[in-house]
């Protein structure tokens, strides 16, 4: 691998190994707020939300930790790696960049210290304000960086003044449509990243009839929060896919491995074998007339084809090569959008059965079963979900202006080597402590007594104590 | 003062201030392992820097997010010259963060020790790595005609880089272990080992600062053009430090810690005002018309207006509610044996 390959390989594994982080990060965030909000307004459950509030805050602040070093990570790897795309975008993509610093990564670093440790020292309204600037921070901070990603997507309010694109309209680059719906798109798959985490952490302790009053309670929260976030992202998931069509043809092309430009009206691929040597699909299944209603909500519309636009690509950026790694965007694209789709179900079934089964949705075993199983998947969609976005925009950096090529640093590819396995390694450890935490903390369950005290951060009193002093610190 | 100029000088003061705000916390994980001797120690000596490290760590964050939008030429020609050594950093800087949060996650001897070292390493490595990295900026990369620099680990480390490393490292242990005089209560065995420290770290930094100017004046000529007093800054530096020892002996922790804070930001200080005075923010070692200029390093003059009001509004907001974190954490830690017995 050349040092091309190199940083790519090495940019896409942290940002990877980052946004698993802080995914549940953001979602998570938001959620723990609202179940202090619950225990700071009930009066009569106020023990039970607090518990709960410092059970899931617990396990918030183990994973928190790691998405913050990851994120130092994001923030120097551009000048190290992406030299020259830093010289080429840095009037621009340093803006919102240094404002997710200022906004946000300041706000979440000084609160999430102030609300776990300054439960005793701090009034409870104070302490509920902190832990709600912790989840405002992490929306703002998800709502800059993704700015940042669509900017590269879909450049705009800039000119380019000696190989330097400047920005001439800040206005423009926050009112990038691209970047509303990314940012929806991310925020709604936070949510059911964190929604059915607790989803699966309560449905585990139900089935062993632990604490029902605190889990069937999480149960229904999570819930709520499960299909808020699912019809998020699904709704702004679909607009993506067909705004790509307009503005990255070649991307919604891949994505669909659609070589050859279709009839109108056009059918929808289930599953294709796909051969990029030979520019073709030797299998193909379709569905009639999905294509067209997927991409146009009507009957009527055909799908560019790679070939045609390969053509059209070359002719308006210079001859060269503009087709993606078809197999990898297509497959990624079918993976993500069957999970999305699994969960957007399960959600909404759960909260029919709520209905229907009131307090015995806490009896649903076969139901409860399944959401332990499912606590992985969202997860696995992001993942996928990120790879059709960044390897269907190949091989351009800042789509239509600066290929990867053009922006990788002057390394050598033995010292770029050298890194990326030093980081990986760092990363393979991580996620596996992390994993092995949030587990082993998660089934311990609220009445665990933690073995040690954490001084950089305590294990929660489950217990509520401190919350019995609300009322006379109120 | 013109815009470039103003935020050349944001970005010294963001180094500055992180320089100041985590030097301490890398001091104090440093020095813990020589100075606590049980379990209730090591922890007291994590709590004082506990709810402070993490809002710490954000100004590095900060420093490279403002150099990438306001110098981006600069930005990528520092971050990717000296590749190997911010993977070094970056290593560091990710075990010794989750340190913080996964050692007592388990209730293993062993496991503790593996991130007792974590945090020690990792506080000693970025502590000796900046300091090579801002001689370095003295110094000079290869810059070539392009503005891209080609160097290997090898030209990071010279006779200059190398004292200006063990001059941060030993700083920022003397700086530590004045932090923790204002944070350990004054009536432990702990506290007055943190004084001891203080005195043997602070004669080594003493040592390594009059090291460090004496071969930036001879071999970089570092002080030619600072103006008027070419000897200010060092000899701000060399008295502060001596103030410190004073302070020391005389029990004035405020002063000690004040000073210790004092000398980092003269050191800083001195560096840049190095780059700002020569008009070049990286030097080339390959031909001097190759080093990038401040001028066309800088973002266009939009760019900057828009940094300006955006520092303008959430700079100052962010150093009051900082303040306000350590003025409620102000209460000085002291080691409970006691919360080692029941459980957590």
């Amino acid at each position: 691998m050349d040092v091309v390959d190199l940083s790519r390989f090495q940019f896409a594994s942290t940002s990877i190994f980052h946004f698993f982080f802080v995914s549940l990060t953001v979602g998570l965030a938001f959620l723990i707020a609202v179940m202090e909000t619950f225990a700071y307004v009930s009066q009569r459950r106020r023990e039970v939300y607090g518990r709960m509030t410092n059970f899931f805050g617990h396990l918030f602040l183990i994973n928190f930790a790691v998405g913050v070093v990851t994120g130092i990570v994001q923030e120097f790897q551009f000048g190290m790696n992406w030299s020259q795309f830093s010289y080429f975008v840095g009037n621009i993509f340093g803006v919102p960049l240094t404002l997710e610093v200022l906004m946000a990564f300041f706000l979440e670093s000084t609160f999430i210290g102030l609300w776990w440790f300054g439960k005793d020292k701090l009034k409870p309204w104070m302490s509920l304000a902190a832990i709600w600037l912790v989840a405002i921070g992490t929306q703002v901070s998800a709502f800059w960086i993704v700015l940042a990603n669509a900017w590269m997507h879909h450049p705009v309010g800039f000119e380019v003044v000696d190989g330097q694109a400047r920005l001439t309209d800040f206005g423009a680059v926050v009112f990038n449509y691209k970047a509303w719906i990314y940012f929806f798109h991310v925020q709604g798959s936070a949510w059911v990243v964190a929604g059915f985490f607790v989803l699966g952490i309560a449905a585990y302790h139900l089935l062993r009839r632990q604490d029902a009053d605190v889990f069937g309670k999480a149960l229904r929260i999570g819930l709520v929060f499960a299909a808020i976030g699912t019809v998020f992202s699904a709704l702004s998931g679909h607009t993506a896919a067909q705004v790509a069509r307009e503005d990255q043809p070649m991307k919604f092309a891949a994505m669909e491995a659609q070589w050859e430009t279709s009839e109108s009206p056009a059918p929808w691929s289930l599953v294709a074998v796909i051969d990029e040597e030979d520019r073709q699909n030797t299998v193909n299944i379709e569905i009639p007339y999905l294509g067209s209603i997927l991409a146009y909500n009507g009957l009527e519309g055909r799908y560019e084809g790679i070939n045609q636009l390969e053509e059209e690509y070359d002719e308006q950026f210079g001859p060269g090569s503009y087709t993606p790694p078809v197999t990898w965007v297509y497959w990624s694209f079918r993976i993500m959008v069957a999970i999305g789709s699994l969960l957007l179900a399960t959600a909404f079934l759960g909260l029919f059965l709520w209905w229907r089964r009131r307090a015995s949705l806490d009896e649903t075993r076969w139901f409860l079963r399944a959401l332990v199983w499912f606590i992985p998947l969202p997860w696995i969609a992001n993942f996928t979900g990120w790879v059709t976005t960044e390897m269907g925009r190949q091989p351009f950096m800042v789509y239509g202006w600066l290929t990867v090529e053009e922006g990788v640093s002057a390394n050598s590819s033995s010292e770029v080597l050298v890194g990326l396995v030093g980081l990986w390694i760092v990363y393979l450890g991580l996620i596996g402590l992390d994993v092995y935490l949030l587990s082993s903390t998660a089934r311990a369950g609220v009445h665990r007594k933690p073995g040690a005290q954490l001084l950089a951060a305590p294990p929660p009193d489950y217990q509520g104590v401190g919350l019995a002093d609300y009322d006379r610190k109120n | 003062m013109d815009l470039v100029t103003l935020w050349f000088w944001l970005i010294a003061v963001t180094f500055t201030l992180y320089f100041f705000l985590e030097g301490f916390d890398f001091g104090v994980d440093i020095l813990r392992p020589t100075l606590a001797e049980n379990e209730a120690e090591e922890r007291a000596l994590t709590g004082t820097i506990g709810p402070f490290w993490d809002g710490n760590e954000v100004w590095v964050i900060a420093a490279a997010g403002l150099m990438f939008s306001t110098f981006p030429l600069w930005y990528g020609a520092v971050f990717s010259g000296m590749y190997p050594l911010f993977v070094l950093i970056l290593l560091a800087l990710l075990l010794r963060g989750v340190s913080f949060e996964y050692r007592n996650q388990v209730d293993s001897q062993r496991w503790r020790a593996f991130w007792d070292w974590m945090s020690f390493g990792g506080s000693v490595v970025p502590s000796f790595l900046w300091g090579v990295i801002m001689a370095k900026l003295i110094e000079g990369l290869p810059v070539n005609a392009e503005g891209r620099v080609e160097a290997g680990l090898a030209a990071m480390f010279s006779p200059f880089s190398i004292v200006g490393g063990s001059t941060t490292l030993l700083l920022f242990m003397l700086h530590g272990a004045n932090f923790l005089l204002l944070r350990l209560h004054t009536d432990t065995v702990l506290y007055n080992r943190a004084r001891r420290a203080a005195l043997r770290w602070g004669a080594l930094a003493t040592l390594a600062i009059v090291g460090f100017v004496v071969m930036g004046y001879v071999t970089e000529d570092l002080f030619e053009d600072f103006g008027v007093v070419p000897w200010a800054f060092p000899v701000a530096a060399f008295l502060t430090l001596a103030s410190i020892w004073w302070a020391l002996v005389r029990r004035r922790d405020v002063l000690a810690f004040t000073m210790s804070g004092l000398t980092v930001l003269f050191a800083t200080v001195t560096v840049f005002i190095a780059l700002f005075t020569r008009g070049e923010v990286l030097p080339s070692t390959l031909r001097p018309e190759f080093g990038l200029t401040l001028q066309e390093s800088a973002s266009q003059p939009y760019t900057l207006v828009l940094m300006t009001w955006v520092g303008g509004i959430f700079l100052p907001l962010i150093i009051g509610y900082q303040i306000w974190n350590y003025y409620v954490f102000r209460e000085r830690v002291r080691p409970d044996e006691g919360a080692l017995s029941h459980g957590y």
